[in-house]
C-alpha cells in the first residue's frame, strides 16, 4: 500500500516539476534526481576556468600526524634530521591508518603541537619542516609501469604505503576500501566527479588537466580490485570535463568503462546517492557499498593513485580551489600538504584577514576555523575566505519552526528534519534514534531551505554527540561497575580463603595440640588412644 | 561572535516572511472579487480584520515579553486577510473584532505563537464566531452584479456612506432588516429545501444556479469563497512558487469530486452533481488556503494525501448529512486534530532501510 503511494505520488511529482519548470526561485531551489530530495544551491564555481597552478615553497611546511581516519601516526624522524622529498615521517600504528610523508626536502624544525583545520580549533601532534629549496626527491620507491602485470595486492599494498586517503573530504585510508572479499566481488567501480559543492572546482580542474593519468588510475583500481566495469560520473554543469574524460577514455582504449553525465543536484557527490543515481540501487542501512558490489573513488583520489603506483610518488600535494567573496584572486593550486593557509591566501591577493571567516571545504558541509594558522591537510579540498557580514551562518537568525515540511522534501535520506531537530533540541535522543538520527548524513539540504532559518544539522550534530558521549559514559559506567564486582568478588573470596585458611590453622593447631596429648597418651595407653582420637575427631567434624 | 557557526554557510533566501507574502498576494484576486461583489463593505472587514488581528498579536507579544519583531513576519496580518475571507459580508464590526481576538490569542498565543497552534486559527475564530452567533454568520448578503438579483438589488454597495453606517451601526441605521438585504447561499438553500423533502437538482432548478456564476464568484456567500476562478489563481500561484504543494488541494478537492460523483450516479434527483459540490462554498478557499496552511497540516508528501482525502470525506460528508449546510470549515479544524498521529506514522522511507 504504501510502496504503491510512494509510486504515484514520484509519478505525479515528477510530472508537476517538468510543468513548473519556468518558475523560479523555490522550485528551482528543489530537484528530482536518481534519488529522492536535493536542491539546487548557487553554483558560484568561479574557479572553473582557472587552470591548476602551482605555489612557491612556503617558509615551513606544518604536517599533522593525523590527517585520515583512524589511528595518529607515530613520528619517525628526529629534529634537526634532514628528510628529502616523498620520505615517510610518520609511521602508521594499527590498520585503520594512513602514513604521513614529507612533501619537499629539508630540516625537520620541531615535532611539537600545533593547530589543525578543525572547528575547534583544537591542536595536534605535528612534524614541522623547513624547506631547502633543493626539493630533492627520496627515489626509494619503484615505479609499477606495468601494474596489469602485478599482483593485486602488491598494488594495495602501495597505495598503503603513500599515505592515500579519500580525497573528496572523508579522509578514510584507501586500502581498506579496496579491500578484496570474496563473498562480495567489486562489480562496478565509480568515479565520483560529481562536485556538487558549490564554490569547489578542484576535482573539474583535475578532470580537464590530468584526465590521462585519471584513466590510468581507474584501471589501476580496477585491476586492484577486480571490477568488472567503471563509471565515470560527473555533472552535467561540467560540459568540458565530460568531452575530456571521454576523449581520454577513447586514447586509453579502456574497455567496460562509461563516462556518465547526471543532472545537476546537491548532494549528489555523497557516495550513498551517487551510488543510487548511477546504479539506481540503495546501499543497505549498515551495509558498505561493497555490499552490493560498488567501488566508490573520488577523481583526486584516483589521481593519487596513479601517482603512487605508476610514478612512484607518494602522497605530498592536492589539488586545493581557494575561493570566497573575500579573496581577490581566488584560484585552483595544486599545493603541497602542510602549507599554512596564510601563505596560500596571500598567494592569492588576500594578507588582512580581519573580519573574513575561513571555511574549510565547501559552503555546504565546510566547517568553520576558528584558527587561521593552520595547514592544509589531506582533506582541504577547498579554501572559502567568506566577508564575516555575508557568511549567512554567522548572521541568521532562528524563527519558529512552520512545518512547511521543505526540509523533509529536501532531505536525500528520507528523514523528516524537523521533527528530529524538534527532538534533538530537547534532548530526547533515544526519540531521536527513533526518528533516524544517524542516518543523518549532514548535507545541510534542510537548513538551506528553512524559511526559518533553523540551523537543523547543528542540532543533529550535538545529538550525535551528545549520544556518543552519553554511549561512552554509559560503557564507562558498566566497565566500572564490572570492576567494581569483580574487586567484591575477589575480595569476598580472598576473605573466604583467607577464613578458610584460618580454620585450617586453627585446625591443625588444634590438631597439633590434640596430637601432643595423642604422642604421651600412647605411650602409657597406646591402643585406646588411638581409638579415642578417632572418636573425638569423628565428633568434631560432624 | 555567534556560536551557531555550524555549516551549511550558505543559505536558499526562503523565509517566513516570503511565505506569508506570497499567500496575501495570492488571496488578492480573491480579495478583489469580494470588493467587486461587496463594495466598501469587503474592504471595511479586510482592512479591520488585519489591524484587529495585528493589533492583538502585538499586545500577546508585549504581554508575554517576546521580540516584537515577530509582527513583522505577516502570519497575524495574513490570519486577518483569511478570517475575513470567511466572513459575511454584513457582519457586525465588533463580531468580526472578536473573531481577530480569537483568532490571535485563542488559537495561536495561548498554544505558544507561531508554528505552535494545532488549529488554523482563522478557522478556529470561525467557529467561535459561527457557533456563537449563528443568525449573522448565515446571512448573506446579496451582492452586486449577481445576474438574477440584478433587478431588485436592495443596496447600493459601492456608496461609501451607506456602507460606512450599514458597517459601523448596522442594517437598521440605513433603515433595513437584515433579511432585506440578505439571502441564502446555494449550499445553504440545498440543506434548506433537502429539509422540506426537496431534492438538490430541483432547489437547485428554484435558485437559478448556474455553474458559470459560481466559478465567477457572482453569488452569495462569504467574501473570498464565491468566485473558485479568483481563489484558483491565487492557488496555481502558491504551487509556482512552491509555497505550498499539490498534495492537499489535490487530493482535498478531488475527494469530494469523487464522492459527489459517485453518490449523484446512484441517485440523482437527491445528490447535488460533483461540480457543484466543487464550485460552491469554501472549497477552492479552504483546499487552496486553509487546508495547506503549514503549521497546521502534515509535513510528509504521503501524510498530506491523507489528510487533503480525510478533509474531503468530511467536507462532503457534512454538507451530505450533517446539519450545518457547509463543512469545509470543520472538516479541516478535525483533520487538524489528526496531524500528529498523520505526521507519526506516515513518514518518508530512509534511504536503505
Amino acid at each position: 500500500m504504501s510502496a504503491l503511494l510512494d509510486r504515484f505520488t514520484s509519478l505525479i511529482s515528477k510530472g508537476a516539476a517538468k510543468g513548473a519548470a519556468s518558475s523560479k526561485e523555490l522550485k528551482a531551489m528543489i530537484g528530482t534526481g536518481g534519488f529522492s530530495g536535493g536542491v539546487h544551491p548557487k553554483q558560484m564555481k568561479i574557479t572553473a576556468t582557472s587552470p591548476i597552478v602551482d605555489l612557491p615553497l612556503p617558509p615551513r611546511l606544518i604536517l599533522p600526524l593525523k590527517q585520515h581516519i583512524g589511528q595518529i601516526c607515530t613520528p619517525i624522524v628526529e629534529v634537526g634530521e634532514r628528510v628529502l622529498r616523498g620520505q615517510k615521517i610518520g609511521k602508521s600504528e594499527g590498520y585503520v591508518s594512513a602514513p604521513v610523508h614529507a612533501p619537499t626536502s629539508g630540516r625537520v624544525l620541531a615535532i611539537e603541537e600545533h593547530a589543525v583545520p578543525h572547528p575547534s580549533g583544537m591542536g595536534r601532534l605535528c612534524i614541522i619542516i623547513e624547506p631547502d629549496g633543493l626539493d630533492e626527491a627520496d627515489e626509494s620507491l619503484p615505479t609499477i609501469s606495468d601494474y596489469r602485470g602485478e599482483d593485486p595486492g602488491i598494488i594495495r599494498e602501495r597505495i598503503r604505503l603513500s599515505g592515500i586517503v579519500g580525497l573528496g573530504g572523508a579522509v578514510f585510508p584507501t586500502f581498506i576500501k579496496m579491500l578484496r572479499d570474496h563473498r562480495h566481488p567489486v562489480e562496478m567501480v565509480i568515479l565520483n566527479g560529481i562536485e556538487c559543492e558549490p564554490y569547489l572546482t578542484c576535482d573539474h580542474r583535475l578532470m580537464l588537466e590530468h584526465s590521462a593519468a585519471i584513466v590510468r588510475g581507474l584501471d589501476v583500481i580496477m585491476h586492484a580490485v577486480e571490477a568488472q566495469c567503471g563509471v565515470i560520473a560527473i555533472e552535467d554543469n561540467k560540459p568540458d570535463a565530460i568531452a575530456a574524460m571521454q576523449q581520454a577514455l577513447a586514447e586509453a582504449s579502456i574497455e567496460h568503462v562509461e563516462v556518465r553525465a547526471l543532472p545537476t543536484l546537491y548532494p549528489q557527490g555523497s557516495e550513498k546517492q551517487l551510488i543510487q543515481s548511477v546504479t539506481g540501487r540503495q546501499v543497505p542501512a549498515g551495509k558498505l557499498p561493497l555490499h552490493i558490489g560498488v567501488l566508490c573513488q573520488n577523481v583526486g583520489t584516483t589521481k593519487a593513485i596513479y601517482d603512487a603506483v605508476c610514478l612512484g610518488q607518494p602522497l605530498t600535494r592536492r589539488v586545493v580551489t581557494v575561493s570566497g567573496d573575500a579573496v581577490p584572486e581566488p584560484a585552483n593550486i595544486s599545493v603541497r600538504i602542510g602549507t599554512p593557509i596564510p601563505f596560500v591566501l596571500a598567494q592569492c591577493g588576500l594578507d588582512d584577514l580581519n573580519g573574513v571567516r575561513l571555511i574549510h571545504g565547501g559552503p555546504m558541509m565546510g566547517e568553520r576555523l576558528p584558527r587561521m594558522n593552520v595547514p592544509l591537510v589531506k582533506s582541504t579540498n577547498g579554501l572559502l575566505a567568506m566577508r564575516q557580514e555575508a557568511l549567512y551562518s554567522e548572521n541568521a537568525v532562528e524563527e519558529p519552526c512552520i512545518r512547511c515540511g521543505h526540509c523533509v522534501e529536501v532531505c536525500p535520506v528520507g528523514l523528516v528534519p524537523n521533527e528530529l531537530a524538534w527532538h534533538c533540541r530537547h534532548d530526547q535522543f533515544d526519540r531521536g534514534q527513533e526518528y533516524d538520527l544517524f542516518d543523518c548524513i549532514e548535507c545541510g539540504c534542510c537548513s538551506y531551505v528553512c524559511p526559518s532559518h533553523i540551523p537543523l544539522v547543528h542540532y543533529f550534530r550535538y545529538a550525535k554527540g551528545q549520544v556518543a558521549k552519553i554511549e561512552k559514559e554509559r560503557a564507562f559506567a558498566e566497565l566500572s561497575k564490572a570492576r567494581s564486582e569483580a574487586r567484591d568478588n575477589r575480595l569476598a573470596h580472598e576473605q573466604a580463603e583467607r577464613a578458610a585458611r584460618r580454620s585450617k590453622v586453627r585446625k591443625q593447631q588444634s590438631d597439633a595440640a590434640s596430637s601432643t596429648v595423642g604422642d604421651k597418651a600412647p605411650e602409657s595407653k597406646p591402643d585406646t588412644g588411638a581409638k579415642d582420637m578417632e572418636t573425638k575427631d569423628t565428633g568434631k567434624s560432624t | 561572535m555567534s556560536l551557531l557557526i555550524s555549516s551549511p554557510h550558505a543559505h536558499g533566501g526562503d523565509s517566513i516572511r516570503a511565505n506569508m507574502l506570497s499567500v496575501i498576494i495570492a488571496l488578492l484576486p480573491a480579495a478583489g472579487v469580494s470588493v467587486y461583489l461587496f463594495g466598501w463593505l469587503a474592504l471595511f472587514l479586510i482592512v479591520l480584520c488585519m489591524a484587529g488581528c495585528m493589533v492583538s498579536e502585538w499586545v500577546c507579544l508585549k504581554m508575554m515579553g517576546r521580540p516584537l519583531t515577530s509582527l513583522g513576519d505577516g502570519s497575524a496580518a495574513l490570519t486577518g486577510l483569511l478570517l475575513a475571507l470567511t466572513l459575511p459580508a454584513a457582519v457586525p464590526w465588533w463580531m468580526a473584532l472578536i473573531g481577530c481576538v480569537a483568532a490571535i490569542v485563542l488559537a495561536k498565543q495561548v498554544y505558544g505563537g507561531l508554528g505552535h497552534n494545532p488549529f488554523n486559527p482563522a478557522l478556529a475564530a470561525r467557529v467561535v464566531l459561527l457557533i456563537s452567533f449563528p443568525l449573522h454568520m448565515t446571512a448573506w448578503l446579496v451582492p452586486m452584479h449577481a445576474p438574477v438579483f440584478a433587478a431588485v438589488l436592495p443596496l447600493n454597495l459601492y456608496d461609501f456612506n451607506q456602507c460606512w453606517n450599514l458597517f459601523w451601526l448596522g442594517p437598521e441605521a440605513i433603515g433595513k432588516g437584515l433579511d432585506a438585504i440578505t439571502m441564502a447561499s446555494p449550499l445553504g438553500h440545498v440543506k434548506t429545501e433537502w429539509s422540506r423533502g426537496v431534492g438538490a437538482v430541483e432547489a437547485l432548478r428554484n435558485y437559478d444556479y448556474s455553474y458559470l456564476d459560481a466559478f465567477l464568484g457572482r453569488e452569495a456567500g462569504s467574501l473570498g469563497e464565491t468566485s473558485a476562478l479568483a481563489l484558483l489563481l491565487g492557488g496555481v500561484y502558491l504551487l509556482a512558487r512552491h509555497t505550498i504543494s499539490w498534495h492537499i488541494p489535490l487530493s482535498f478537492i478531488l475527494t469530494v469530486y469523487v464522492l459527489a460523483a459517485l453518490f449523484n450516479a446512484m441517485n440523482p434527483e437527491h445528490f447535488a452533481p460533483p461540480l457543484f459540490h466543487v464550485l460552491a462554498g469554501g472549497l477552492m478557499l479552504g483546499a487552496f488556503f486553509m487546508a495547506t496552511d503549514p503549521v497546521s497540516s502534515p509535513v510528509t508528501p504521503r501524510g498530506q494525501i491523507v489528510f487533503g482525502v480525510g478533509c474531503g470525506l468530511l467536507t462532503w460528508s457534512i454538507r451530505s448529512f450533517g446539519g450545518y449546510p457547509e463543512g469545509v470549515m470543520f472538516s479541516i479544524l478535525l483533520m487538524n486534530c489528526a496531524v500528529p498521529l498523520i505526521d507519526h506514522y506516515l513518514r518518508p522511507r530512509v534511504y536503505g532501510k
